[in-house]
């Protein structure tokens, strides 16, 4: 492609990633974190397009006609990630990935203080290490509150899962609990619920990779919106 | 939900450029590059619905998402490092190197990978850098040296090690070292087997007696379209076989010691992730040995699909063709060796 199309790449692709950036629609793709480097990657890249015409312009009015070198052809494919962004903007991983992949849960250091409340709030990796690898001790009996996704494995059995993420959604792993109890008529996979219930003994194998997903005894289910931020990034903090 | 945009502000409409100078004759045959990107964006717009259609089925929609993702992660990143090679290709005086490098390759190797310990950020900022430190005259031993250190042993990433493996700490170390002393081999064979004739030196658009500033940024631009390119491939490639690789073959794998370190260096390869983020995808393998582990995080920033597309498109593919199975082969020896002696 020749330098004026090349300009208009750079722009469009700088304008998505600022767009993306500004709207929070990054949080489907990366972490949190990446946010200022991503809005800066955006300005550059728009600055650049920018440079690019103005010295193309110049090149043209200036008496030296010097060839261009046409670039390879290989660029054409930048425009693949700019209308996946633009037009498809796919969304957050859901249960699809989360059936095929091994539940990431790992043992914890320690367990921090309950927050108050009651029931008391608390995100899907805390549940399952409290309940997996402390036997629920450390929730003394209270109910608790758990936001995260449904997903029904291959027989059928609901899971509550959150994606739990440390750079980008390729390497986005799921944390899951597993659902007994009072549940909805309708189980739909990628419905966020926030459910309501306490501690249930024992513990099931992940079929993926053999790893530990604690049981939870629901007491009431209610759907919600999507959150602002659908993976978990506890881990990056 | 989905986000439209006017096509393309930004874009030329004023049909094909007319012909000037250079190759009078070829230019109206072929289709000038700003009218076809008008129709593709114009095109993309119109068949939004279909599109969006085609791409409802679970399977093709983590695809998308994997693939957006791996992209949007990896432009910064690339972005960064490109500013930093233009900048070391206008500002930089080649005596400079000349003059931090030991004279001697063989000693130049180990100084550059070790350097490799400053450059934050992951693999993909690592390739434009190398391909500017090749430019300026620096040896390519030593820079072949820098541009497979440089993912593996920077802060950010031995810290993220550090994060994922908080109850072995030596997994830190076995990483600093193992990748080190790969980096250093790669250099130290590549001095004594490689053949400059396989390095295509990274061609630039000619520097038309231009001011600094016209030169620093047609770097800019000429890098990240060109770069960028092949960091898509890679990005499709990997999309591509997170998605069709059956969840269980890596249960199987997990029981010979052998299959396992086979395993999880080819997971690496195909992989493709960001060197920041591999200690955790490796520390929740945990059916895995720890060397197995180590094997996992000293292949995946020295050589993956994408790394391989964008060395292919710096240095040229009679070099990537070489330098990628024998990398793959040291790192994969180099990091069974520290995890006998270390693990």
């Amino acid at each position: 492609m020749n330098r004026q199309a090349q300009a208009a790449v750079l722009f469009l692709l700088g304008a998505a990633l600022l767009h993306a950036g500004t709207t929070g629609l990054y949080l489907r793709y990366v972490k949190a974190g990446l946010r200022p480097l991503l809005l800066a990657s955006g300005a550059v890249l728009v600055v650049a397009a920018l440079a690019t015409a103005w010295y193309e312009r110049r090149r043209h009015r200036s008496s030296r006609h010097t060839a261009e070198h046409p670039e390879p052809r290989i660029s054409w494919l930048l425009l693949l990630p700019l209308l996946a962004l633009i037009l498809v903007a796919p969304p957050a991983l859901g249960s699809y990935s989360a059936v095929r992949t091994g539940t990431a849960l790992q043992r914890p250091y320690g367990y921090g203080l309950l927050p108050a409340g009651d029931p008391v709030p608390l995100s899907v990796v805390d549940y399952a290490s409290r309940a997996a690898y402390g036997h629920g001790r450390s929730l003394h009996g209270r109910a608790v509150r758990v936001t995260g996704f449904l997903a029904l494995d291959h027989a059928g059995s609901p899971y509550l899962v959150r994606m739990a993420l440390n750079c980008c959604a390729a390497d986005a792993q799921p944390v899951k609990i597993a659902l007994t109890g009072e549940l909805p008529p309708v189980l739909r996979p990628d419905a966020w619920l926030e459910v309501t219930g306490r501690y249930a003994t024992g513990v099931a194998h992940d079929p993926v990779n053999n790893g530990p997903i604690p049981y939870l005894k629901v007491t009431s289910a209610r759907p919600v919106p999507v959150p602002h931020d659908p993976y978990d990034e506890t881990w990056n903090n | 939900m989905t986000v439209t945009e006017d096509a393309s502000p930004g874009a030329s409409t004023h049909g094909p450029a007319h012909p000037r100078g250079g190759r009078p004759g070829k230019e109206d045959r072929r289709l000038s590059s700003p009218l076809v990107l008008t129709l593709t964006l114009l095109l993309a717009v119109l068949a939004q619905s279909p599109i969006r259609g085609l791409l409802a089925t679970p399977r093709m929609q983590s695809w998308t998402t994997v693939f957006v993702a791996v992209t949007v992660q990896a432009l910064p990143f690339l972005v960064l490092g490109v500013l930093l090679s233009a900048a070391i290709a206008v500002f930089v005086p080649p005596s400079f190197f000349a003059r931090a490098l030991p004279r001697r390759p063989a000693l130049a190797v180990p100084v550059a990978g070790v350097a490799g310990a400053v450059l934050p950020g992951c693999e993909c900022a690592s390739v434009p850098v190398a391909g500017a430190l090749v430019r300026r005259g620096v040896t390519p031993a030593a820079a072949l040296a820098f541009l497979l250190s440089a993912p593996a042993i920077n802060p950010i990433v031995l810290t993220a090690t550090a994060v994922a493996f908080p109850r072995n700490p030596e997994m830190v170390l076995a990483r600093f070292l193992a990748s080190l002393l790969v980096a250093c081999a790669m250099g130290w064979l590549w001095h004594r087997l490689g053949r400059t004739d396989w390095l295509r030196p990274p061609a630039h658009g000619a520097h038309e007696g231009a001011t600094r500033g016209e030169t620093f940024w047609n770097s800019v631009r000429h890098d990240i379209m060109h770069a960028g390119g092949f960091l898509v491939l890679g990005a499709m490639a990997a999309a591509t076989l997170k998605a069709v690789t059956p969840p269980d073959w890596l249960r199987t794998a997990a029981g010979s010691p052998l299959f396992s370190v086979l395993a999880l260096a080819v997971l690496a390869v195909l992989l493709s992730i960001c060197s920041e983020a591999d200690a955790f995808v490796a520390a929740s393998l945990t059916q895995f040995s720890p060397t197995a582990k180590l094997v996992f995080l000293v292949v995946g920033p020295m050589i993956d699909l994408k790394l391989f597309a964008m060395q292919a498109g710096t240095f040229g593919r009679a070099f990537a063709l070489r330098f990628a199975p024998a990398t793959f082969v040291l790192a994969v020896a180099g990091a069974v060796l520290t995890g006998v002696v270390l693990l």
